[in-house]
C-alpha cells in the first residue's frame, strides 16, 4: 500500500525533553525531586537568578545529552559552549535562557519509525541542551485572570530539546515518532516520561507547499495528534476559501481540541544570543567512544533480537520492546516458562489488559503471570480462566492459587462434561438431527450449550471432541 | 546607525517604558558607544577564530550531587507580592 499523503501534509518536530534522571539541575545542586513538594522549595541563587551567582555545568548533564544523540544516531559536536537568548518574561527570573546555539551538542540524525506505508526515516536537524523555565500558573481562567503565580522549582532543570526535519506525513506518523522517541530515551534510563511536563512539544505543519504554521507547547502525544489534525483541516479549509497560510505561532487548547493564533512580537534576532560568559566551553568529542560503551540495547536491535531468540511473531517482540519495562518483564518470564507461550501472554493478553486499566506493568509480578502460564499450558485451567485470573490480580489483587480456589476454575472433572454432553443431546434434539443431517453449524451450537452448563470452565476443543465421540456412539434411529 | 525607533523597540524588550523625549537621547548616546567601538572593525581578522570565551579553560564540570536549596521564606523574602508559597505577578498572557 502506497500512502499518497494528497493533502501534501509535512509536519515536524520541537520536542523538550527533561533529563529528569538526574538527581539534580542543568547548573546547580537543587534537586529534581520536586513534584510533590511545596512551590520554591528546590531553588537556589543560581536558578532564582540572583546577582552574582554562578552556574556550574553538571557532568552527567552532558553525558546524559551525548547518549540522546548517539542513539538518535547523530553526530556529536567536537566542541561547544552555552549562550544567552534574551527575552524579559517571569518564567526565566535571569531574563535570559541558557541555551546552545550555533553548535548544538548533537546534530544530523535519524529515526526510523512505522510510517503509514511501511518503515520512514525521520531525518533529526539538531539536539541541544538547555535549561528549562520555571512554571507559571494563572489564578482563575486565562481570560479573566487577577494574576500569576510562579514556581521556580522547574527552573533550571535540564532539557534536551530535539528538532526533526518536516519529515512527518500525518499526525499518526508525528504521534509514532513520538512514541518511539519516548521508548528510546526511557531505554537510555535519561527520562521519566510519567512524571508531568517531562515531554513538550512544538509542531510545525504545513499543507500543499504553504508556509508552516507552529503550533507551541503540546502536552501529550495524543495532543499532538489532534492539533496536527485540527491544523490540517483548519489551513486546508483556509486555502479552499481562497485564504493565504501565513507563517504563524499557534496555542493548542486542548480541552476544545482547537489552536488560536498567538500573537508575538518578539522575533529570532530579537533574541540577542551571545555566549554565556559565565560558562567556559566545552570539548567532548574525545569522549565519545567511552558514552558509546554505555549504549544499552536499543528497541530497534531489541526488537531483532526476540524474535530471533525466543522465535516469536514480530508483532509480538514490536510490542514487547516498545517499553523498556515491558521488555524486561517479558525476559524474566522467558526464563521460566515457554518463551513463544510467554510472548503470548505477555504481549497479547496481559499488556492488552494493562493498556486498558492504564497501569504500568510493575502493577504485575513475574512469579504470578508464570504460574497462570504453567496453569493453562499443563492443561489444569482454560485460557478463558488464565485472562479471568489475570484481570482479578489487577482489580482485586490476590495470587492466581487462591483465585483458582475461590472462583473453580480447575477444569470441571470429565464426568461433569458427560453429564452435560448427556443432557444436551437430550434437550436438543432438533439441533442433532439438524448435524446428522449435514448442517455443520449446529454442532458449534451444541458445544456452547454444554459449555454454558459446565459455566465456560471446560475448554470447546474438549467438548467438541467428547459431543462427535458421543453422537458417534448413538444408535442408529 | 540606531534609530529612536529601536530604542523604543529595545527597550520594549526589556519591559522598559521609555517616553518619546528620552528616546532620542537614549539614540544618540548609543551611537556616540557604537561608533567607539566601531575602531575594531579596523583590525584584521581574517585568521582569527572568534572568541567564545576570555579565560583559556574548558569542560568546567560539576558532579550531579544534591545541595541543599534554600528555605521558601529565604526564596520570597524579596518579592513584593506572594501567595500560597508562590511568587505572584500580574496578570501575564
Amino acid at each position: 500500500m502506497v500512502y499518497e499523503n494528497v493533502d501534501g501534509v509535512k509536519i515536524g518536530l520541537e520536542i523538550h525533553v527533561q533529563l529528569n534522571k538526574l538527581n539534580t539541575k542543568l547548573f546547580c545542586g537543587c534537586s529534581t525531586d520536586y513534584h510533590n513538594d511545596e512551590p520554591n522549595t528546590h531553588v537556589c541563587p543560581v536558578c532564582l537568578g540572583l546577582p552574582g551567582a554562578l552556574p556550574v555545568l553538571n557532568k552527567r548533564a552532558v553525558e546524559f545529552a551525548m547518549k540522546v544523540g548517539l542513539a538518535l544516531n547523530c553526530d556529536i559536536v567536537g566542541q561547544t559552549q552555552f549562550h544567552r537568548k534574551n527575552y524579559y518574561y517571569p518564567d526565566l527570573p535571569k531574563g535570559f535562557q541558557t541555551t546552545q546555539y550555533d553548535f548544538p551538542i548533537a546534530s544530523h540524525g535519524k529515526v526510523i519509525i512505522d510510517g503509514e506505508d511501511g518503515e520512514r526515516i525521520v531525518r533529526i536537524t539538531r539536539a541541544h541542551m538547555e535549561e528549562d523555565p520555571g512554571k507559571l500558573m494563572h489564578i482563575g481562567s486565562i481570560e479573566k485572570s487577577k494574576g500569576t503565580l510562579i514556581n521556580y522549582n522547574r527552573s533550571g532543570m535540564a532539557l534536551i530539546e530535539i528538532v526533526s526535519e518536516p519529515d512527518m506525513r500525518s499526525p499518526k506518523e508525528a504521534r509514532r515518532f513520538l512514541d518511539k522517541l519516548r521508548s528510546i530515551l526511557e531505554y537510555l534510563d535519561v527520562f521519566n516520561g510519567d512524571l508531568e511536563g517531562a515531554m513538550r512539544v512544538d509542531a510545525n505543519i504545513s499543507v500543499m507547499g504553504g508556509e508552516r504554521v507552529e503550533v507551541k507547547n503540546i502536552s501529550s502525544h495524543k495532543g499532538v495528534e489532534k492539533a496536527a489534525l485540527y491544523e490540517i483541516m483548519r489551513q486546508k479549509n483556509f486555502v479552499r476559501r481562497g485564504g493565504k497560510v501565513v507563517l504563524e505561532t499557534r496555542h493548542f487548547d486542548e480541552q476544545r481540541g482547537v489552536t488560536l493564533s498567538m500573537r508575538s512580537k518578539e522575533e529570532e534576532h530579537d533574541y540577542r544570543y551571545f555566549p554565556e560568559p559565565d560558562l567556559v566551553p566545552m570539548r567532548v568529542a574525545d569522549r565519545v567512544p567511552e558514552v558509546i560503551k554505555t549504549l544499552p540495547e536499543l528497541p530497534d536491535a531489541k526488537r531483532e533480537r526476540f524474535t530471533s531468540q525466543y522465535g516469536m511473531a514480530d508483532m509480538h517482540a514490536k510490542a514487547l520492546t516498545s517499553e523498556i519495562k515491558v521488555a524486561n518483564f517479558y525476559e524474566q518470564v522467558a526464563n521460566l516458562v515457554d518463551p513463544r507461550s510467554a510472548a503470548v501472554w505477555v504481549a497479547d493478553i496481559l499488556k492488552g489488559e494493562l493498556n486498558y486499566r492504564d497501569v504500568s506493568v510493575d502493577a504485575f509480578k513475574v512469579e504470578d503471570i508464570v504460574e497462570i502460564i504453567e496453569l493453562v499450558t499443563g492443561n489444569k485451567i482454560t485460557e478463558r480462566s488464565g485472562v479471568e485470573i489475570i484481570r482479578t490480580i489487577l482489580d482485586n489483587g490476590g495470587t492466581p492459587a487462591a483465585i483458582v480456589k475461590e472462583k473453580g476454575l480447575i477444569k470441571v472433572e470429565e464426568d461433569i462434561v458427560t453429564k452435560a454432553v448427556t443432557e444436551v443431546l437430550e434437550e436438543n434434539p432438533e439441533a442433532l438431527q439438524d448435524y446428522l443431517g449435514g448442517k455443520e453449524k449446529s454442532l458449534n451450537f451444541l458445544v456452547g450449550q454444554v459449555m454454558k452448563k459446565t459455566a465456560g470452565r471446560s475448554d470447546a476443543k474438549t467438548t467438541r471432541e467428547m459431543l462427535l465421540d458421543r453422537i458417534s456412539k448413538l444408535p442408529p434411529k | 546607525m540606531i534609530t529612536k525607533e529601536e530604542v523604543e523597540h529595545v527597550g520594549w524588550l526589556a519591559r522598559i517604558e521609555i517616553h518619546e523625549s528620552e528616546a532620542q537621547a537614549y539614540a544618540e548616546k548609543l551611537n556616540a558607544v557604537l561608533d567607539y567601538f566601531s575602531q575594531l572593525d579596523e583590525v584584521d581578522t581574517e585568521n582569527v577564530a572568534p572568541t567564545y570565551h576570555v579565560a583559556d579553560i574548558v569542560n568546567v564540570f560539576r558532579e550531579d550531587v544534591v545541595r541543599p536549596s534554600m528555605p521558601q521564606e529565604e526564596v520570597l523574602a524579596n518579592t513584593g507580592k506572594k501567595q500560597e508559597g508562590n511568587f505572584l505577578a500580574p496578570r501575564i498572557m
